[in-house]
Parts: C-alpha cells; sequence; structure tokens
C-alpha cells in the first residue's frame, strides 16, 4: 500500500470519525421518540441544520489540514530519508541527511548521520590499514629482492611445477654461462619468471630432490633439504642444494610455536640455491694429481734407489756390479729432482695457502694503503711506477695492516716523513714495493719487524708481518738503493689474472628495480586448464617485433633484428629481454634503412638466422606471442620453418586485432595511435626491442578494457579477434 | 735343489737388485719384463716363487695373479706382488686376486729376503 492510497484511507477515516457519532446519535434518537417528539426535534434542530454541517465542514477540513501536515512531515519525511540512507549506504558515501522537520525526524536524522560518520571512519581506518599492511608487504618484497640481488650466490624460486618465481643476477649470469648461445639469448631462454627449470635440470633429478625433501619433512627433525651435482650445459659442474618453501599454515601465528610446529606443513614451492664448482673441481683434481705424482709416482723410484743402495753394502759386490748399482742410485736420484722440479712448477698454484684470498686490482690495493697512511699515521704518500693492469690475489685486510704497521715503524723510528709505493709486475708475480729516503736499518731490526705481532695507532693484531706474508703465500725482503739513498721493503704477492668485468649492459637494461621475482606464480597449477582456457591476466607472454628488409618475404626478404620481451602476471619484464641483430645474407635497400635505423655495417659478423631462431625458439617457448600487427611478423617467421625446423605453434595474440575490437570506430590501428589512446609514452620505437616493449604495455592496458567487453581467455580473445574487419587482411 | 725365482718387473733399476739379492741367497733366478713373459715363463718353468711387480706393460700384475691362481697346475707357486701404490684397497684387490704377500715400494731388502724365505718355508 503506497502512501498516497493510506492518506486516503486516513481522510475518510477522520469524515467517519467526525460525523458517525452525531448522525448514530441521531438516528438513534429519532427512533427513540414518539412521534410529536419527532416532529418537536425537525422544528427545533431543522432550521440550525446548516450551522451544523458548517462547523462539522470547517472541523473536517481543519482535520484533513493536520492530518495531511503530519503525513507529510512523518510518512513523506521518513520516505525521504530512507531514500537518502539510501544514498549514503552506496552511491555517495559522503552524503549526510539534511536535518529538518519535527524534532524527533530530525533527531533520527542525527543518529542516521552519525552512524554513517562513524562507518566512514572504520571505513577509512580500515583502507588505511590494508594500504599500510601491503605497503609494509611490498616494502619486504624489495628488501628481499634488493637482498637476493646482492647475495654472489645463484638462488632460484619454483613453484612445484618447476616454474621460476624468483632468481637473482647472480643466477642469471650462472644461467649465461650455462647457455649453448650465450651471445644470442644471453641465457634469457633458460632463466625467466615463469620459465621451467627442467630447461636446465634433468626433472628426474629435480624429482628426486623433491621426493627426498618430503621424505625428510615427514619424518620431521633437522633442515629438510637435498644436495646433488649435476652438469650444466658446455660442461659446467654445479652443485646444487634444494630446501622446501613451506605453506605458512594458518594456526600457527597466534596459537604459539607447539601448536604450529604439530600442523603439518604442505610444501608450495622449492628453492635452489646454485653453485658452480667446475673451477673448484678442477683445482681439486689437480691438487690431487700433484700429490699423487709426488707419492706414488715416486715410490718406484725410491725402492729402486732403496733396494740398489742396501746392495752396495753387502762386501761381497765385486766392482761391475758396484759400478752398475752406484749407476742406479745417481739416474734415479737425478730423475726424481727433476720430477720434484716439474712438479712444483707445475702446481705452483695449487701449492699455494689455502687462505681465502680475493682477486683485487693492484692500484686499488695501493690507493687504499695510500689513504690510510696518510689518514692515521698523517704520513704523506707519492706514487712511482704503477702498473695498471696488475692483479693480485690478497687478503686486503690483513696486507694493509702490514703495510699500515711498517709505514708506523718507519715514521716512529726512522723518522720517515714520506714513503712511496711502487707495482711492478714479473711473471706469476707482482711486486709492491714501500719506499723512503734515509738510512737503511740492519737485517736484525728487519727481522724484529717482521716477527713481532702487528701493533701501531691504537691497533693491534695477533699477526706479525711474517704470517701476513706467509698467508699470501708471499715473501718480504729489504733492498737498498745505496746512489739514491732510498731503501725499500720489496712484497711480492702471487698474482691473479685479470678479472673479466662485470658485462655493464647486463645493469644497463636494469632502471629502477627488476622484477625479478613474481610471488604470485605460487598460486599457478599449470595441470588445471589448457592454455585456451585460461585467463589472459594469468599467462605468460613473449611480445616480439621483428624488422625486416622489405615487406615482402616470399620475395626473399629478410629478418634483419628481432627484439622481444616477457609479460608474466600482467606485468612487463624488462630487463627478461632479447634482442639480436641478423645477417641477412642480402643487400639492405637504402630506402629501408631509414625505417628501421639499421646501418649495413651493423649486420657484419651478426648470426645468421639459422643460429638466432633457435635461441628466439627457447625464449619464447611455453608462452602466448604476442606482436603487433602478428600475421606479417608470423609470416616470415613460417617461411623458415622448413629451413631451421623450429615451428612456432603456440598461440598468437595481435594487438592490431585486439584494438580492433576493442575501438572498431577508430581510423587507425597504428601502435603510435593505439599507444596514445591508451595514454602511453613512447621511448625508443622503431627498435625491434623498443616495439616490442611498446606493444607489450599496450597489450597490459588491454587487458581490463578487453575484460569490460567479456572477454577474459585466451579463447575469447582469439574469437573476437578473428571476427573483426582487420583480420580478413591477408599477407 | 735351490728353489726357483722368477721376476717380474719392467723397470731395469730394480730388477739389477733383486737379481743380485736373490742370487745371493743361492736361488735359481730368472727375469721377465712384462706380464705376458711373466706368465709365459711361470707356465713353461713353474718357478717356486714369482716377484711380481703390479704395473707392467701388456699385462698388469693383478691380471698374471688372477691367471695363474686360476690354473690348478700352478697351484704351487707363490706369489709375492710389489706395488708402487700405496693404497689399502690395492693391497686388498691383490690379496683377494691371490698374492700370497703384499710389499709396498720402497721396502727394506732384508725385509723382503726374510718374507721370500718364509714363503718358501710354507710351500
Amino acid at each position: 500500500m503506497n502512501a498516497r492510497t493510506r492518506f486516503a484511507i486516513a481522510v475518510v477515516v477522520l469524515g467517519l470519525l467526525m460525523t458517525g457519532p452525531f448522525v448514530l446519535t441521531a438516528i438513534l434518537v429519532w427512533l427513540s421518540a414518539g412521534p410529536n417528539e419527532q416532529q418537536l426535534l425537525a422544528q427545533l434542530i431543522g432550521p440550525r441544520l446548516p450551522l451544523g454541517t458548517l462547523m462539522t465542514v470547517m472541523g473536517f477540513a481543519i482535520g484533513v489540514a493536520v492530518v495531511r501536515n503530519l503525513f507529510r512531515q512523518y510518512v513523506k519525511g521518513l520516505l525521504r530519508m530512507a531514500e537518502q540512507q539510501h544514498l549514503m549506504l552506496g552511491a555517495n558515501r559522503g552524503f549526510r541527511i539534511e536535518e529538518k522537520g519535527p524534532p524527533e525526524v530530525r533527531a533520527l536524522a542525527r543518529t542516521a548521520n552519525a552512524l554513517a560518520q562513524q562507518r566512514d571512519e572504520l571505513l577509512q581506518d580500515v583502507e588505511a590499514q590494508i594500504a599500510r599492511a601491503k605497503r609494509s608487504v611490498e616494502e619486504e618484497k624489495n628488501r628481499l629482492a634488493a637482498l637476493m640481488a646482492e647475495l654472489t650466490q645463484s638462488v632460484v624460486v619454483c613453484n612445484l611445477d618447476g616454474r621460476i618465481l624468483l632468481y637473482n643476477s647472480r643466477a642469471r649470469q650462472q644461467f649465461r654461462a650455462m647457455s649453448d648461445a650465450p651471445q644470442v639469448a644471453g641465457g634469457g631462454e633458460l632463466i625467466g619468471l615463469g620459465r621451467s627449470i627442467y630447461a636446465v635440470f634433468d626433472r628426474n633429478l629435480i624429482a628426486h630432490a623433491l621426493e627426498t625433501i618430503q621424505h625428510r619433512l615427514r619424518r620431521g627433525g633437522g633442515q629438510a633439504v637435498a644436495n646433488f651435482v649435476t652438469t650444466g650445459g658446455a660442461g659446467q659442474l654445479l652443485r646444487v642444494q634444494m630446501s622446501p618453501v613451506l605453506a605458512g599454515s594458518a594456526g600457527d601465528t597466534g596459537g604459539g610455536g607447539v601448536a604450529g610446529d604439530e600442523v603439518e606443513r604442505t610444501m608450495t614451492g622449492f628453492i635452489l640455491m646454485l653453485d658452480n664448482i667446475t673451477r673448484n673441481f678442477e683445482n681439486e683434481s689437480r691438487r690431487d694429481q700433484m700429490l699423487h705424482t709426488l707419492t706414488e709416482g715416486n715410490r718406484a723410484a725410491l725402492a729402486n734407489v732403496r733396494a740398489a743402495a742396501e746392495m752396495l753394502e753387502f762386501p761381497d759386490l765385486d766392482e761391475e756390479l758396484r759400478k752398475r748399482f752406484r749407476g742406479v742410485i745417481r739416474d734415479e736420484v737425478q730423475a726424481m729432482s727433476e720430477r720434484l722440479d716439474a712438479t712444483a712448477t707445475e702446481f705452483a698454484d695449487a701449492l699455494k695457502a689455502r687462505w681465502p684470498l680475493e682477486e683485487m686490482l693492484g692500484t686499488d690495493l695501493v690507493a687504499a694503503a695510500q689513504r690510510r697512511i696518510e689518514a692515521r699515521l698523517k704520513v704523506p704518500t707519492k706514487l712511482e711506477e704503477i702498473d695498471e693492469t696488475l692483479w693480485v690475489k690478497v687478503d686486503s685486510f690483513s696486507l694493509l695492516q702490514a703495510l699500515l704497521y711498517l709505514a708506523s715503524r718507519l715514521s716512529d723510528e726512522f723518522e720517515v716523513r714520506e714513503v712511496r709505493f711502487r707495482l711492478s709486475g714479473a711473471g706469476r708475480l707482482v711486486h709492491l714495493d714501500l719506499i723512503w729516503s734515509g738510512q737503511a736499518m740492519s737485517t736484525e731490526t728487519v727481522m724484529s719487524w717482521e716477527l713481532e705481532a702487528m701493533s701501531f695507532a691504537g691497533e693491534s693484531s695477533p699477526l706479525s708481518v711474517r704470517d701476513v706474508i706467509e698467508r699470501h703465500g708471499g715473501e718480504m725482503w729489504l733492498e737498498r738503493e745505496k746512489v739514491r739513498h732510498r731503501a725499500f721493503f720489496r712484497i711480492v704477492l702471487p698474482a691473479a689474472n685479470p678479472q673479466e668485468q662485470l658485462d655493464p649492459s647486463l645493469f644497463k637494461k636494469v632502471e629502477g628495480r627488476p622484477e625479478y621475482y613474481d610471488f604470485d606464480l605460487f598460486k599457478w597449477s599449470e595441470k588445471s586448464r589448457a592454455l585456451d582456457d585460461r585467463l589472459l591476466t594469468e599467462l605468460t607472454y613473449t611480445v616480439f617485433d621483428t624488422e625486416t628488409t622489405g615487406l615482402n618475404p616470399s620475395q626473399g626478404d629478410e629478418i634483419i633484428q628481432i627484439g622481444a620481451t616477457r609479460v608474466v602476471n600482467g606485468k612487463l619484464l624488462r630487463q627478461e629481454s632479447f634482442e639480436q641483430l641478423v645477417d641477412p645474407r642480402r643487400r639492405l635497400t637504402p630506402e629501408s634503412i631509414p625505417i628501421h635505423g639499421i646501418q649495413p655495417e651493423m649486420l657484419v659478423g651478426q648470426p645468421t638466422i639459422d643460429k638466432v631462431l633457435p635461441a628466439f625458439h627457447a625464449f619464447a617457448a611455453d608462452t602466448v606471442l604476442i606482436a603487433h600487427n602478428a600475421a606479417f611478423d608470423m609470416r616470415f617467421l613460417q617461411l623458415k620453418e622448413k629451413q631451421t625446423g623450429l615451428v612456432f605453434d603456440q598461440p598468437v595474440l595481435d594487438t592490431l586485432l585486439l584494438s580492433a575490437v576493442l575501438h572498431p570506430n577508430q581510423e587507425s590501428h597504428r601502435l603510435d595511435a593505439i599507444a596514445e589512446r591508451l595514454n602511453l609514452t613512447i621511448v625508443g620505437r622503431h627498435t625491434a626491442l623498443g616495439d616490442a616493449i611498446v606493444t607489450a604495455e599496450v597489450f597490459i592496458k588491454m587487458i581490463p578494457l578487453l575484460a569490460e567487453k567479456g572477454i577474459r581467455t585466451l579463447r575469447e580473445a582469439r574469437e573476437a579477434a578473428e571476427k573483426s574487419y582487420y583480420a580478413r587482411i591477408k599477407y | 735343489m735351490a728353489s726357483k725365482i722368477l721376476i717380474a718387473d719392467d723397470e731395469q733399476n730394480i730388477v739389477i737388485s733383486l737379481e743380485f739379492l736373490m742370487k745371493r741367497e743361492g736361488f735359481d733366478v730368472s727375469i721377465a719384463q712384462d706380464g705376458q713373459e711373466a706368465v709365459e715363463k711361470i707356465r713353461a718353468e713353474k718357478p717356486d716363487l714369482v716377484l711380481l711387480d703390479v704395473m707392467m706393460p701388456k699385462k698388469s700384475g693383478f691380471e698374471v695373479c688372477q691367471e695363474v691362481k686360476a690354473d690348478p697346475a700352478l697351484q704351487s707357486v707363490r706369489i709375492l706382488m710389489l706395488t708402487a701404490k700405496g693404497r689399502d684397497t690395492e693391497v686388498a684387490k691383490g690379496l683377494a686376486l691371490g698374492a700370497d704377500a703384499y710389499m709396498t715400494k720402497p721396502f727394506s731388502t732384508r725385509e723382503l729376503v726374510e718374507r721370500v724365505r718364509s714363503m718358501l718355508a710354507e710351500g
């Protein structure tokens, strides 16, 4: 019953209430009266009836006015308030009810407003808390990523399907060394978020290690880890430690340790720590070999010498035999000496002390020594000839202590006012000279300096200079330069091979925070759904672009550059990119050069397509391909199928077609136009990688827009694209 | 009758000493330069004892030892293995393959003579 009907009923009831009792009383009086009385009543009331009616009508009018007023203020007012409250509930949270009408209604409005206020505050509080929690989670993730990036050990985290969800830059370098095509793909085809670890390690090996861990977990106690050694690509020897990633069980956050331990924890993934032990292993086997040569290798010779020597003791030896036995001894001992020399030279490196020495640029060591001596001893320093190419193998802390100690004694006891450094190479050794002018001390003094525990400038060490020098497998002595009135300590240190400078391009590409992790991958389960029914948001994509000599692959135009990047879980992974120039084995036409910006000389010495495609194929394995105007690029790839035997048979999405699906009425679906439409700023276009990155960004922006149109899965996207107008153009 | 001893070693410098030593003890000495020759001479001469070096060309001492012990006709031949390998595992292998005794180079010639004498006495 709506308000209007109720109002009508109220008015009728009011009318009845006002007239009913009178009419009823009049009828009853009329009926109970006799005929005379009735006549009397008629005479009495008749002329005054209009007045009564008038009074009744007036009363009724006042009554209706009162009811209407009440109705307006209470019923209509409350209805309006209800509507306003509804507004506050949803559409406009900031809205507040106007306080008007009678006091009771106003009080109700006030209370409702107060409740709304309270709700808003609570909501804001909750939002703030969520934001705070999110921020701290993000911070923790970033800290973890930063930490991982700094680790000198390779770390890779995978989910149970073997998909990589975190790795650090060290692991990337290591995989690069294991790649079969290091120049082309840079190991990027082996390591990357969402990639399968089984591309690197034997599936059975991982399965076995997982089984071992699960067994240990069930048995409880101790650390559940598994170790194995395996050979990677390119003959590398890797020692791998696997530890489980356990699901945090919900109960153990508040329940205390005991309850938490009892809950059986399930494994959601695993951590691999990789150690390339190829070099250690070589060192170890060289050491073994040396020990072997020195022991077993000499047994036979010693036996010969000993037997011959013992024979010589017999008195009944004739001169001829005596001569022969002496000959045996002489020859064998000589041969042994030669063998010993040869071994000592060959294994000189292996013989060196096992103290952990680090490789360091010689000039860095000298610079550090200068800084320390000037700061701590206030003794000025200078440089003489310094060979800047030299690397040394040192324990820099103790060696700097020794240099500082020597300088401090020179300054204290011989009033030396300046020291100089000289650094020169001598074969496998490096000479580090600490030079001063003035008198040289006696050999005994040098001995005592060498053998006393070092203490200087408030610092003391249990080590002596001799200990430090021995730790380096080095030597030290005092030399005099009489003519120049100078003397110097010469410290001989083992040289190190110049280290490969880290490839700066590896770092250049990573701007800002590297995306080396994606914990959302934990939620993946591969077996659950076929690719086609997977959501666009949870697929892994290889977004690529090619530059070509021309537009007609069937008439001999060739690829000259491939650029690709990866999108995993809706995130662009810039540093997991692929960029390679390709020698097309044909001349570039001058008119094409402004388009791709690749000069003919840039292609000299680049690999040919049959070298590059396998690497790209591996890079794109297990992903959905995306390109702008994909049909064009795919045509080039497909024409190579016969030649290389590589088929790119994964699903393909085309951002051009998807754009046509989203905005069918727009004129242009060029990449620039789409990027502008989607509010993307474009940098570095018209290189294959630059275009691939723009295409990837465009695609990421498109995913939510497609979802608004009900296109959520790969199948839906493909079907929608196929229906769009542009799909009909053929190459 | 003097006991017959075969010295099987490819190293001339030890053979000189061993030959002198054994002859001086009054044994009847013959010499083999490699594993193959050792087997042939053992079959032909049936020596009472063989001083057998492990590291020899053509056939190793282990192989020779195995062949001799597998031949029932050669049961009486004692084998004393001489080796430049000092590892316990190799000693164990030699004894397992049937060597009667084992000496590691370098050895004392006096001990060698004593060992040879005692082995011949046992036989």
